[in-house]
């Protein structure tokens, strides 16, 4: 169970609070009457689905119910950062090179940082 | 090839079994190929087949980033069954059903096929109209499919509790009779070897790192990790990372990969005669040959590649079993692990041509790849030896997302595939 850090509450909490939300930064058309076909299928299903750095939407649903968004590598699964709504795509710190975050062998996980100490 | 049957048994048990000879070759890989298969998992390895013994290609390659059958097709529940409600899927799973039953035979290789019914729960007024929906469609299309009530569900399956006071009580179940299990890692070894005896190479620890694309876009071959293989034509069939070879030829595909987990208890004696499924507390298992129970949980929420999963997933499936069945709670569970499904946005599988000239893709399988790989693996060489798609994988083009026309299994079938 992932361990997600809420921009909002400015707390971590258990994934079991949260919900994943899909890809970040993905803008509605504006005008989506007038688009193509093969344009609304685009925006509609076509994803990314990287295998490493990939920038999505998480929600507190079972905390303050808010949507905001998140950097993870999806092969660690770790977190490198969470942001709020409607900031633009942050870049990744320096400090935390995908690549580096690849090769580390264990995930923080709920069950780590606060299973045990219950 | 050497046949295998009773009398290379007696033959052998002659001479302490020195003269097997080994199932498959792994060959040096040419400069070129007609056909580059991107994946060896069971669909990969049985198109290779397939597209030598139908179609008359035996320049083939099947190339594998790790080895052979370790992705999903060695990770999976091993459920088959074809009773879905929409004729696009009908036609591909029971193509699929038909050609398990004379697998074994087919491929001289024992994939211990088991038809001991696949059996799913009913739990409320919803599950029962939605199953009953589907026993109608399958029996109009010539399906077997039939309802049970609890005390006949109670009578196929006896661990299964239906008593009123049950934390999931059961007001009836749907019943495959020709559905059930067969050994993952047979399959997989069972194509390999009659591909290879056609002249099909199979190159593992191989992975593709790029396709090359001519002038006109068209596809030249595969860049790899052992060199560039050239190729007329590329099928991708690479489950969990298809979005990622696919990239690398510039098409997107609309999937997303997820964690799904799978777990084994320590083996009992037989206990438990069919497969039982239940969408809306989410639990399927049944029993292996070797004893163990096999039970299949859900998929992480998110997009991953970790080929594992949260512990809160298995155990919210194994609090279920528990509860089905009260006499398996003090069985112990003894591994779990995780595969990468590529799910689709309507849950149904994507095979088909693409924009790229001489690039298939085989992919979308999600969470119930397994069942399907006869027959996916034949149409997809079909597929691929003519150009474009046999009758009946016609409807599982990638262009349905374009025009509307979606297979909408994931609201017909609720969660479990």
């Amino acid at each position: 169970m992932l361990l997600i850090h809420c921009p909002y509450c400015e707390e971590a909490r258990s994934e079991l609070e949260f919900r994943w939300a899909g890809e970040a930064h993905i803008a509605r058309p504006e005008n989506i009457a007038a688009i193509t076909d093969e344009e609304f299928a685009e925006y509609f299903f076509l994803r990314n689905n990287e295998k490493g750095l990939t920038y999505e939407r998480w929600r507190h649903i079972h905390g303050c119910g808010r949507f905001f968004n998140a950097a993870r590598d999806t092969v660690s699964d770790r977190f490198v950062m969470t942001y709020k709504a409607g900031l633009p795509k942050q870049p990744v710190p320096p400090a935390e090179k995908v690549s580096a975050i690849a090769e580390e062998k264990t995930v923080e996980t709920w069950e780590a940082t606060e299973g045990d100490a219950r | 090839m050497r046949k295998y049957s009773v009398f290379a048994i007696a033959r052998e048990a002659m001479r302490a079994h020195k003269g097997w000879e080994a199932q498959w070759t792994s060959p040096e890989p040419r400069s070129s190929y007609d056909v580059v298969i991107v994946g060896a998992g069971g669909h990969g390895l049985g198109a290779a087949y397939y597209l030598a013994k139908e179609h008359g290609i035996t320049n083939v390659a099947v190339i594998e980033k790790g080895w052979l059958g370790g992705g999903n097709t060695g990770r999976n529940t091993t459920i088959i069954r074809s009773n879905y409600l929409y004729e696009e899927s009908m036609d591909i799973y029971e193509h699929s059903l038909k050609l398990w039953e004379g697998l074994s035979q087919e491929l001289n290789y024992n994939v211990m096929y088991s038809p001991r019914g696949v059996m799913m729960l009913s739990h409320n007024v919803h599950d029962q109209q939605s199953f009953k929906r589907h026993i109608n469609a399958n029996r109009l299309y010539g399906i077997d499919n039939e309802w049970l009530t609890p005390v006949e569900a109670k009578a196929y399956c006896p661990p299964l509790d239906i008593s009123k006071t049950a934390r999931y009580p059961i007001n009836g179940a749907a019943l495959q009779r020709r559905g059930g299990t067969a050994r993952h890692d047979a399959v997989a070894w069972g194509y390999a070897r009659a591909a290879s005896d056609r002249g099909v190479h199979i190159i593992q620890n191989c992975e593709v790192t790029g396709i090359r694309r001519g002038p006109n876009g068209e596809v030249q071959g595969v860049e790899t990790t052992r060199g560039f293989i050239g190729a007329k034509k590329v099928g991708v069939s690479a489950a969990g990372h298809s979005s990622v070879v696919m990239e690398m030829a510039g098409v997107r595909v609309p999937l997303h990969s997820n964690p799904l987990q799978a777990l084994v208890s320590e083996p009992l004696k037989p206990i438990f005669p069919c497969v039982v499924m239940s969408n809306t507390v989410h639990a399927y298992i049944s029993q292996s040959d070797k004893g163990e129970l096999v039970i299949g949980a859900g998929t992480d929420q998110y997009n991953s590649y970790s080929q594992t999963g949260g512990l809160q997933i298995i155990t919210h499936t194994l609090d279920a079993i528990c509860e089905l069945f009260p006499i398996f709670r003090r069985v112990k569970m003894m591994r779990q692990w995780g595969g990468i499904t590529d799910n689709t946005p309507d849950r149904s599988p994507i095979q088909g041509v693409t924009p790229v000239p001489g690039l298939f893709v085989n992919c979308g399988w999600g969470t119930g790849g397994f069942k399907a790989t006869p027959g996916s693996a034949n149409l997809f060489a079909h597929l691929i030896a003519k150009g474009e798609p046999h009758r009946l994988a016609a409807g599982l083009n990638l262009d349905r997302f374009r025009t509307g026309r979606l297979i909408d299994e994931a609201a017909a079938a609720a969660v479990a595939h």
